[in-house]
Formats: C-alpha cells, structure tokens, sequence
C-alpha cells in the first residue's frame, strides 16, 4: 500500500473548528445507552416483580428457571451459591451480546463511550489505534451468531405477546399491558430484521438475485428495515425498557393495568 | 449590501494562519463564490482548486466550520454568516497552498485494487447478459465523484494516518463496486481483509455523512464488503453449511 511521505499534524483531542455543538450527539448517546445498562442492570439483579397477570417482562423472557412457571422449575440446586441467581442473568446475554455486537451500536458507542472519534472530524485523545481487526474488536465479527439468537427471541416475545391478550383466566383482554407487550416485540421484530448481517445472508451474499424472486424480495424488505436501523434501534431499546416498567409497576401494585375491552 | 467575513488558511505546509476577508455576498452565492469574489478582489495569490462549479468534478473540497464540504455545493444561506465562515484545506492529505491539497495518494491506492475481471461471456458473441436489478447496487457507487471528503474525514486517516493499512471509504466502495458486480469474477476479500485494512474500520458513518453524491457508504458499502469477509474468515459455521448445502 502507498503511503504519504509527508508528516501529517496529530490533531489534539476536541481539536475541531466545528461549532461548539459538536459533543452534544455523543452526549446524548452517551446518557441514552448509560440509562439503559443501569436500569437493565439494576432490573435483572432484581429477580422479582417481573411477571403480571399472564405478561412476562421481556427482560426475563424466556424464564428458563426461577419462579414455578419457568421452562424448566425453580432455582436449580447445581447453581454455585456464591453467584447472585436471577432468571434475567441467564438469558440477557443474548439480546445484549446482539446489540453490543450491531453495526449501528458499535459505530455510536465507539464515539460517546470510545472517543474514537468523538465525533466526525474531531480530534481524539489517543494515538494508537487496532480498529476491529485484530483482539478484543475482532470479536465483533461475532454479530451474525447473535442475530440467530436475536430471531429465536423475537418468536419467544411474540409468544408473550399473544399471551397478554389471550392467555387471562377469563378468556380474551386487550389491556393496555397487552398492547405494551404487543408494540415491544414489533418494534424488536423491525430492529431485528433490519440486521446488517441478516440483510447479507438473506441476498446481500449474491450478486445476482434476479433469478431467485423471493430471495430479492425478502432483501428488499429487510433493506427497508435496515435503512431505518438507528432509530429501531433506539425505539426498541427504550421500549424494552418502559415494559420492563411496566409490568413491574403493575406488579407492585402501584399501576393498574386498565382493561379497554 | 449585505457582507460577509471569511476566515480562510492561507500559508504552505511549513507555516500558514487564517486570515479575515469581507466581501459582499448576494442571493443564491455558495462558498465557492465568495472565495472567488475575494481571490478576485482582495488575495490574487489565493490558491483554490475548482473545475465544474456543479457538484461533479469534486475539486473544490475543503472544510467549512469544521466539516468537509464541497465549496460550490455550500450555499451561504445554509451556514451561519454572523460569525466568519472558517474555510480551510483537506487535513488527511499533505498541504500544497492555501486550500489545495496534494490527493495524488489517492490515485496511487487505486491503482493496488484488482481490476475488474469478467467471467467467461454468456453468448457466441462475446457480450453478458444482466438485470438491472442485479446492477442497482454497484451502481450507487459509480456516482462516486472522487472529491475524496469521506477520506479527509475518516479517523483512520485523519488522526491516526494510517495511509500505509487503510485505503479509505472511498476505495471500499469502489472495491465492492467491483466485487458486487454480477459479472465480475476476481476475488479481492484477501486484500480487503490484509492490505486494504477493512477491519480498521469501526463504522462511525462520518463518510456516509459528508458524501455530497448521498452514497450510503457505509451501510450499502463497506458493511457488506464486512460481512464478505466474515464469510471467508470468522464464519465456521457458515462455511460448513455452505460446504454440504449448497
């Protein structure tokens, strides 16, 4: 590869002549992204208050082991006393590991949590740089094993969804709960399906996709989806959340879950 | 008549500072207007690149306020004229004067890229057949101007200079150009991944930001080209199914 003979000039860090504005973006990723590992972090150690009615927070979901309606019983007795157990521990990682992993997130949090760069045509505070090439970074390549699990959980969320509204001792509900649960995992599904990684597998690996219809047609409409990746992202993430809130809230007795019919 | 104060580099690669011009300015003036305005009247000696005035040469780039932007394509009512308009040269590449910048690494990157290679012709007569479905993609590409501003401001360039491992946003799009085109049949996910650096990119889209030609760059581009080479090198699993499915 070329390179250039002549000394370039190492900007400082903040170096810019960007108006003073500049850091308000990463800010703000910075306090969205922060926000949520607190409150997700403080919420799985939490190990209670996360199902209502029949709505399952999808911050446990599935609920493999824990309370008696879990997959698989109650705290399993081989699991080391010294670790804190709660249902959320044992599956967040895949979700989790699914954004940490995602092109949209990694590019936003290499700038708010990274400087790296802080932002576009600012300096940064180091000279060194590995970029995702070699380790730890390489293990960013990771994404597409993640998004296989990302899929399973969007059937798994769907199923809890369902839940909420048919699953009440009697019979059919629309509460306000249900449709909680309801624009959760569609707001999940579109952040999902717009996955760089799917939208490869699924077309972007062929240059030639006009002989297959149906394989052009699922890449168009996951192109659709991946155009608008960002904010899914981000709606997404905040709504994960607020149903994490709310069927807490109810739980404790401090929301009440209104039935509209 | 209304004015207006540019702040512009003047000074060579050794020594230079900003100097302050006012200039008239009236409806309809991009930034390239005024620079011309006070080349003409007040800096003879100013030293601008400049060829079509439209958009489509992608000579005149520098940086406004900060940002890498096309001069002709910056109209002044679109930035704030109530402080001076800073208007300096590309930073990722090697200063000649004033705003003119030395790109010729650029051209010396492309010539390492393999070259478009095609299969075997699908006729007697020696021509291919395609759909423009298929050519969509490669397409967005070859709107590319080679104004070189998602270069000047890509970081790896930019701050950590690493001109010798990355060849840039510009030659990743111009790579999947080739890679993606359906009757291309070279293979360059080798290079990619060793001599063109592809895993030095973390993605913080700022290419995608300043391209004035609105090429998705890196979601259409370079994410794409990634996953190719996740394909070939971090993908078992995948190869394996591929192997025995097809």
């Amino acid at each position: 590869m070329p390179q250039i003979d002549v000394p370039l000039v190492q900007g400082r860090f903040g170096a810019t002549s960007r108006p003073a504005t500049w850091w308000i973006q990463p800010l703000a990723v910075f306090l969205g992204l922060g926000a949520f590992i607190v409150y997700s972090t403080w919420a799985a150690y939490q190990g209670a208050f996360y199902r209502f009615g029949p709505y399952l927070s999808p911050m446990y979901s599935p609920e493999l082991f824990g309370s008696a309606q879990a997959w698989f019983g109650p705290k399993p007795a081989w699991f080391p006393a010294f670790l804190p157990f709660s249902a959320a521990f044992l599956i967040l990682w895949a979700p989790g590991g699914f954004r940490v992993t995602c092109y949209y997130y990694r590019g936003a949090y290499y700038k708010a949590f990274w400087a790296d760069p802080p932002n576009c045509a600012v300096g940064e505070p180091r000279k060194t740089y590995w970029g995702e090439r070699t380790f730890p970074l390489i293990i960013q390549n990771i994404h597409r094993y993640f998004m296989y699990l990302a899929v399973i959980f969007i059937g798994l969320l769907s199923k809890d969804a369902w839940d909420g509204f048919m699953n009440w001792p009697d019979g059919f509900h629309v509460n306000i709960g249900s449709l909680v649960l309801l624009v959760n995992v569609v707001l999940l599904a579109c952040y999902t399906f717009g996955c760089h990684s799917l939208r490869h597998l699924i077309g972007g690996i062929k240059d030639v996709m006009s002989g297959s219809p149906v394989r052009k047609k699922a890449y168009d409409c996951v192109s659709c989806l991946n155009a608008r990746h960002m904010r899914f992202a981000w709606f997404s993430l905040f709504w994960v959340g607020f149903t994490d809130f709310y069927v807490r809230m109810c739980a404790m007795s401090i929301w009440h879950d209104w039935r509209l019919f | 008549m209304a004015t207006a104060t540019f702040q512009i580099w003047r000074g060579t690669r050794e020594s230079g500072e900003f100097k302050d011009y006012t200039t008239p300015i009236s409806d309809g003036m991009v930034v390239l207007d005024a620079v011309h305005q006070i080349q003409a009247e007040q800096a003879n000696d100013l030293a601008v690149r400049w060829n079509c005035k439209a958009g489509k040469c992608g000579s005149c780039s520098a940086e406004i306020n900060g940002m890498p932007k096309l001069m002709c394509m910056t109209r002044l009512n679109q930035i704030p004229l109530d402080k001076p308009v800073r208007i300096e040269p590309m930073k990722t590449f090697p200063l000649i004067r004033d705003l003119v910048t030395d790109v010729s690494w650029n051209f010396e990157v492309k010539k390492t890229i393999r070259k478009f290679k095609p299969r075997k012709p699908d006729a007697p007569d020696g021509s291919w057949r395609m759909s423009q479905a298929d050519v969509d993609r490669p397409q967005e590409f070859r709107k590319c101007i080679e104004c070189f501003l998602c270069q000047d401001v890509c970081h790896v360039l930019r701050d950590h200079h690493m001109h010798g491992e990355f060849i840039g946003p510009r030659f990743m799009i111009y790579t999947a150009q080739l890679e993606m085109n359906p009757i291309d049949a070279d293979d360059r996910l080798p290079d990619l991944r060793k001599s063109q650096g592809i895993g030095l990119c973390n993605i913080t889209k700022c290419c995608t930001k300043v391209c004035p030609e609105s090429i998705h760059i890196t979601d259409n581009g370079i994410i794409p080209l990634k996953e190719r080479v996740v394909d070939r090198f971090f993908d078992p699993l995948g190869r394996l199914f591929r192997k025995f499915g097809g």
